[in-house]
Parts: C-alpha cells; structure tokens; sequence
C-alpha cells in the first residue's frame, strides 16, 4: 500500500505545496490552534480549576508574541499563506494572514490575554466549574481563525465556533437578566450567520469556488452576475453581527447581562469580527459592493453612531451606557465605510482597533466601579476619586480617548475619517459622525463626573470597599497594560497608521493576497 | 420503554453498537465510515442503554464526564496535526508509517488520531446532550 | 430538478421567515431551525444536482468518465447540518431554561434585562 501513496497516477504536483514549510509558518496557525488546543486541555483539566488561568495566561502570552512576530515579518514580507494538510487552494482551506488580519489578531489576542489576568479575581469558583476558561480560549481561537481564514466556508465555521463559545460565555452565572438576554443574542446571531450561509450558497452556485483568493479572481472576470444581491446578502449578514442600525437590538439587550470579563471580551471582539468580515468580504471580494450601496450605508453609518450616542445618554446603568458607546463606534466605523475612500477604509481599520482596546478597558475599570461602589447605576456610585486616584487618572483617560480627543489612540482615526469624509462631499455624514461623538463624550464623561468627581449622596458619604492588595493587581493592572497602549497608539501613531494603511490597500487591491496564495487556474 | 425484553436486550445491543462503532471508526480512511459516523453511534449506544437501565447506570460504565471525553478527543485531534511541524509541511498534512508487527504490516497515520479524536468529540458532546436530556425526563 | 428544489428552497424561507415573525420563542426556535434547513437545501442545489453518478475516479483514468454528483456541497451541508444541529441543542436548553425561570414564553415580557420602567440618568448632583 506504501508505493500507492507515494507514486500516484495523477499528477498532484499542480494539487499540492512542494515547498518545504519553516516552523515560522506556522505563526499563521498559532493563533487557532494554540487556544483550541489548550482550551481542550482545560476540558480534561475540569477538576484543577486553579491551573486553568495559568494555562489559558500562558496560552494566549504565546499567541500574542507569536502575531508580535507575524506582524514584524507581514509589515516586511507581504501576506503569509499556509494550506492545510498541502492541499492548495481551491481544493483545500487555507489561511491567509495579511496586514489586515495580523492587526485584528494581535489587537484581539492583547484584549483576551489581558482579560485572562483579569478573571483571576472577578471569575468565581462557578464561573471556573462551568468552563470560563474552555469558553475563553475557544472564544479566541473562533475569533483568530475567522480573521486568518482565506476561505469563506471556513469563515463561517469560525464564526459559529466563536458564537457557541460565546452562548456558553453569556449564560455563566445563570441569572435571570443573563437568560433574558441570551435569548435575543442567541436568536439574532443565529438569524445573522444563517444569512451568511445563505450568501456562501450563492456564492458557491454563481463561481463553484469559496476561496478568497480564487473568488476575487472569478469576480474580476465575471459579467452580469447577480452580484449585487450576494453583496446585499452578505452586508446584512455582517451589519447584524456588527450590531449596526437598524440591526443593532440584540446589543444593548444583552451586552449588560454576564460576568463583566465576559462583556469586556465580547465588546472589544464579537462586533468587530463583523466589521472584518465586512470589509473583508464585501469590499475585498465584491469591489463595488461599497459603492453600489453607498446610500444606505451613509443613512447606517449616520444613524448607527447617532444612536448608539443618545442611547449611552439615555442610560443609567454604566455597562448600558458604554453598550451603547460600542454602537456609537461601529457607526464611526461604517462612516469610514461608506465613503468608499482608501482612507475611509483606513479610519475604519485604525478604529476598530482603537475601539477593541478602549471598549475592553472601559468594560473591565465599570467591572471595578462596581467591585468598589457595589452598584453600576449611576444615581449611587461615586467617591472613587479619593478612594483610588490612580484608577481615577486611568479612567479618565479611557474618556478622552473615546472621545477622540488627543493625545489618545483615538484622535487619529476621528481625524482620518473627519477629512475622509469631507473630501468625500459628505459634509452632513461629517456633521453627524461628530454630533454623535460629542454626545458620546457627554455620556462617558458623566460617568466620570458621577462615579469619581461625586464625593458624597444627599449629604451622607458613599460607601467604598476599598480592593485589596491582590484585586488591585488582578483589577488595576490588566487596564493599565490597555492604557499604556492606548497612550502609545496615540503618541508614537505611525506604527499603527502604517499597518492600517497597509490593510486598507490590501483590502482596495488584493494582489498581494492572491499571489502569496497562487491558486490553481481554473 | 421499561419493558423486560428491552430491558434484558439492551445491554447486549449496547456491546454491539460499541464493537460496531470502532470497526467503522478504523474503516473511515478509504471506505465509508470514519470518527464522526463512529462517534453517533456508540453515543446512541449510550443512548439506549440509559433509556434502559438508566441515566446513572451510563455515567458509571463510561467512569468519565462526557466533557472530559469531548475535551481529550479534541486534544487528540489538534496534536494530529503537529507532527507535520516536524516534518517540514504544512498543518494537518498526513504522514504516514508502516510498521510489520508480529507480520502484519500497520497503517498508522495522523489521520488515523484525527478521527479517533473526532470520535470522541462526537460521543463526548452527542452522548452528553442524550444523556442530560434523559435525566431531565426522571 | 433544479427548479422544483428551488421552489422548496423558497417555500421553506416563507415559512421560516413567517414563524421567526412570532413573539413566542417555541415558533422562533422553529423558525429557526427551517431556516438552517432552507439554506442547507439551497447550497445543496447550487451544486448543482446529477443523478446517481459517485465522484469517484476509475483506475487507471486521470479524470472521471463522466459528470459526477458534486462532492463539494454534501461536505459544507453535512459540516452546516452539525453545525446548526449543536446550536439548535443549546437554543432548545436555553429556550426551556428561559421559560421555567422567567415564566413566559413571549418576548414581549421579557424584559428582567432591559426593564420597561427606567428611572432617568441623574441630572446633576
């Protein structure tokens, strides 16, 4: 049987990789298969409950340093391809990691390893019993793998990875609210991905092919295909797992509901998967789509951020507001969508990272004003100024840096999609888009106002738990990391402004990406 | 479904569908069958035997958690594909070795752990969803 | 073939689309899953379908003889089929937990998470 395999009648040279694979290639794979493995390595661990955190630490520790590296050798070398098991595109799945994907990864294994350091205080002995750290690690691996994948069917494998990691996440605890808003989420997302589905069925009927490299190849010679609907399909899809309006009710639903790690992960990562896969999809592989649709993504992008702003006003309970400033931000981003601009597309980019870092840190430091004040509404909280000054200052400047204001990560891509936009002609998008973000920063910095400047309530002082020495580490210490790179990102922007440039071109001119790839000719 | 002759027969089906399960786990390669197929049925052969004897009597005889079964058989499945880190191809490619052992000549291969690890992801997780299910009828 | 199997495909959409319209979570969990099927049955036949050929090589050929069956969809259905067949399990726990805990079926009375009567944001203090 040995020669069988080896000699074949058909000639697989044109099927397979020849080139010898280094172990470097395998940063491409780090980021999925390190937190699968580990997270079923949790699994059998399920009665060891206290080396869980120091695996899931490890773990991810690696898979950042890993997409350190990645990135160093994408920013040098272009786009890094690997298929699976030799088989070439189209007849395998492969990954793909471009500038794009590298940055999303990197950006989202910071926020999920930080969060590790985090849960080692806030995550109970039930939360561990019902498998936080499983859901954790499978959580990353789904969210790593949909922004490697270069195939679409395989795209929709991760995103249903990280959905059910998610549902497992949402419910931990097993409270009423919890449940109430894990039906919405659930159903939605469900409805959501099951769009996408439909759109690879089309997709698949039109071009016999779910490669992301061999797709834009076929969509570039296609003529007079129903491009549009599959485009519609797929922009829905990816707008409703975006959270953006009108699609956007499962958010503020359920965003407010589990354990505060769990928001703070789900915040920084679950929307922005959308947003990749929209960029990705809709404009690297259907070019035109943007424009095609332009209109109403304008009217999405404006209301989007509109809403997501008046809401966060609205709103008393602090994770509800910043539920609401998450929406706020995926408006910005589809501002730098729908102008339909290299440099809308490069806003959007630099903003979704921005957002996943601040959203994360701003979720785990409302996990701390509820540790200390023992309550999340805003007519009760306060005092924290003299209980922690420093945690004060770090808070403080989460609110700055939300609101764009510099020198914080979050001013350069407000100004990137500001001129964006203008040049564009969509002054009235711009007028919005800043509207919204100054009432954003009304709502976050009320927040401030009341939980930290406000010292005592009709009279009589708040009550504070002051932290202990061991929860001002696992508390104070994972949002001052997020902080330090946002002070950095804001500082020292050209990195990043580089590698978000470098996406967006990727995105607008996918060349790079198909010939790291080489697909079979048809 | 507490009937004598269900109750007398199952054990003995139970045995069955597990011996059946293996022999369509280890034909998967080039014939039909393979873990995931494997896996369905030995956690129905779960399924029937506590539909007889009941729930408890199935969380003895497997002695692990369903969970613990899924969480090993996924461990198994993605340490198949490293290997392939050793031998300079991509992930998940197949390798291959052919020992003769007591004169039979062995197919052993990463494929052969890939699917016993699927096997055990299906059983663990199909396996524990019956189970919970049946409890919940008590 | 084709053109039979698509107008099922859009019969199970309508049905689907009409239960998930419901406020009552059983209907939306059914909707739910017709939709699942509906797509699956769409990717199933824009693989085209061709009778009874296996995709398989004779030996001693390079290429098959004829058009075969399209192996391509049944792997993406089959790998959708367990995908939609897990979630379902969790949504039917997740539906039942619901409605022994908060007592109601109806999504309009659900609201422990995001209550009907809010107390304003304070003003100023």
């Amino acid at each position: 049987m040995a020669d069988e395999t080896t000699s074949s009648y058909v000639d697989l040279s044109v099927a397979y990789v020849d080139a010898t694979v280094q172990a470097a290639d395998y940063l491409v794979v780090l980021p999925v298969i390190g937190p699968l493995i580990m997270s079923a390595f949790c699994l059998m661990l399920r009665r060891q409950q206290h080396v869980q955190p120091w695996i899931a630490g490890i773990t991810l520790g690696a898979v950042f340093f890993g997409n350190i590296a990645l990135a160093l050798r994408i920013m040098e070398s272009g786009p890094v391809f690997m298929a699976m098991g030799r088989w070439l595109p189209p007849f395998g799945i492969s990954f793909n990691a471009d500038a794009l994907s590298v940055l999303m990864t990197l950006t989202a294994s910071l926020v999920s390893l930080v969060c590790v350091f985090y849960s080692a205080k806030s995550v109970d002995g039930d939360g561990r019993r019902y498998g936080f750290y499983p859901f954790l690690l499978m959580l990353t691996a789904g969210v790593s793998g949909a922004f490697l994948t270069a195939d679409l069917f395989n795209l929709y494998v991760w995103f249903e990875v990280l959905l059910i990691s998610s549902f497992g996440l949402i419910v931990l605890g097993n409270s009423h609210a919890q449940l109430d808003g894990a039906v919405k989420y659930a159903f939605l997302n469900l409805v959501a991905t099951t769009l996408f589905l439909i759109g690879i069925g089309y997709t698949y009927g039109l071009f016999g092919t779910l490669n992301m490299a061999d797709l834009t190849l076929r969509i570039a010679e296609s003529d007079g295909l129903p491009l549009g609907t599959v485009a519609l399909l797929f922009i829905f899809a990816f707008a409703m797992k975006a959270a953006a309006f009108p699609l956007n009710f499962w958010l503020p639903a359920s965003y407010h509901t589990p354990n505060i790690v769990t928001s703070a992960l789900f915040a920084a990562l679950l929307t922005k998967v959308g947003i990749y896969a929209l960029l990705r999809v809709a404009g690297m592989l259907l070019p035109g789509s943007f424009d095609t649709f332009q209109e109403v993504l304008i009217w999405v992008a404006a209301l989007t951020s509109l809403l997501g702003a008046a809401g966060a006003l609205a709103s008393t309970d602090i994770r509800k507001v910043l539920g609401f400033l998450v929406l706020s931000g995926i408006g910005a981003m589809f501002v730098g969508i729908a102008v339909v601009s290299p440099d809308g597309l490069r806003g959007a980019v630099l903003y979704a990272v921005h957002s996943i870092l601040v959203m994360a840190a701003l979720y785990l430091a409302a996990g701390v004003i509820g540790r200390m004040t023992g309550s999340f509404d805003l007519h009760s909280v306060g005092g924290l100024y003299r209980a922690h000054p420093f945690f004060a200052a770090l808070f403080l400047i989460l609110v700055f840096a939300i609101s764009g204001l510099p020198p914080f990560s979050g001013f350069w891509p407000k100004v990137i999609l500001v001129r964006s936009s203008m040049d564009a002609g969509e002054g009235w998008l711009t007028a919005a888009y800043l509207v919204s973000s100054f009432i954003a920063m009304i709502a976050i910095g009320r927040v401030w106002l009341f939980a930290f400047w406000r010292d005592d309530l009709d009279g009589t002082r708040i009550a504070i738990t002051p932290l202990t020495r061991d929860e001002a580490q696992a508390y104070i210490t994972p949002i001052a990391i997020l902080v330090a790179v946002i002070v950095g990102i804001g500082l020292i922007a050209d990195p990043a402004v580089h590698m978000a440039s470098a996406a967006a071109i990727g995105i607008i001119d996918p060349s790079a990406y198909i010939t790291s790839v080489s697909p079979v000719g048809p | 479904m507490n009937t004598v002759i269900f109750r007398a027969l199952a054990p003995y089906l139970t045995t069955l569908m597990m011996l059946f399960s293996v022999f369509v786990l280890l034909r998967g390669h080039n014939e039909p069958g393979g873990g995931f197929i494997g896996g369905l049925i030995a956690a129905s052969a779960l399924a029937i035997y506590g539909i007889s004897n009941g729930v408890p009597a199935v969380r003895r005889a497997i002695w692990a958690h369903p969970i613990h079964l899924a969480g090993t058989g996924l461990f198994i499945s993605g340490l198949s594909g490293l290997p392939s880190l050793f031998a300079n191809v991509p992930f998940l490619t197949g390798l291959w070795v052919f020992p003769t052992i007591l004169g039979v000549e062995l197919k052993l291969s990463t494929i052969l752990f890939f699917d016993i690890g699927v096997y055990m992801v299906v059983l663990g997780t199909i396996g524990g969803i019956a189970l919970t299910l049946e409890e919940r009828e008590d | 073939m084709e053109v039979i199997l698509s107008l099922l495909v859009g019969a199970y959409f309508t049905a689907a689309v009409y239960l998930m319209l419901s406020r009552h979570v059983i209907r939306l969990l059914l909707g739910a899953a017709l939709l699942g099927n509906a797509a699956n049955l769409l990717i199933f036949v824009a693989g085209r379908l061709v009778h009874e050929v296996p995709p398989v090589i004779p030996l001693g050929l390079t290429a098959p003889e004829s058009v075969t069956a399209n192996p391509l969809p049944q792997a993406l259905v089959l790998t959708a089929i367990v995908i939609a067949f897990s979630i379902f399990a969790f949504l039917l726990v997740l539906s039942m937990r619901a409605y022994q805990e908060l007592g109601t079926d109806d999504t309009d009375h659900m609201r422990v998470a995001e209550p009907v009567h809010v107390p304003r944001p304070p003003q100023g203090y």
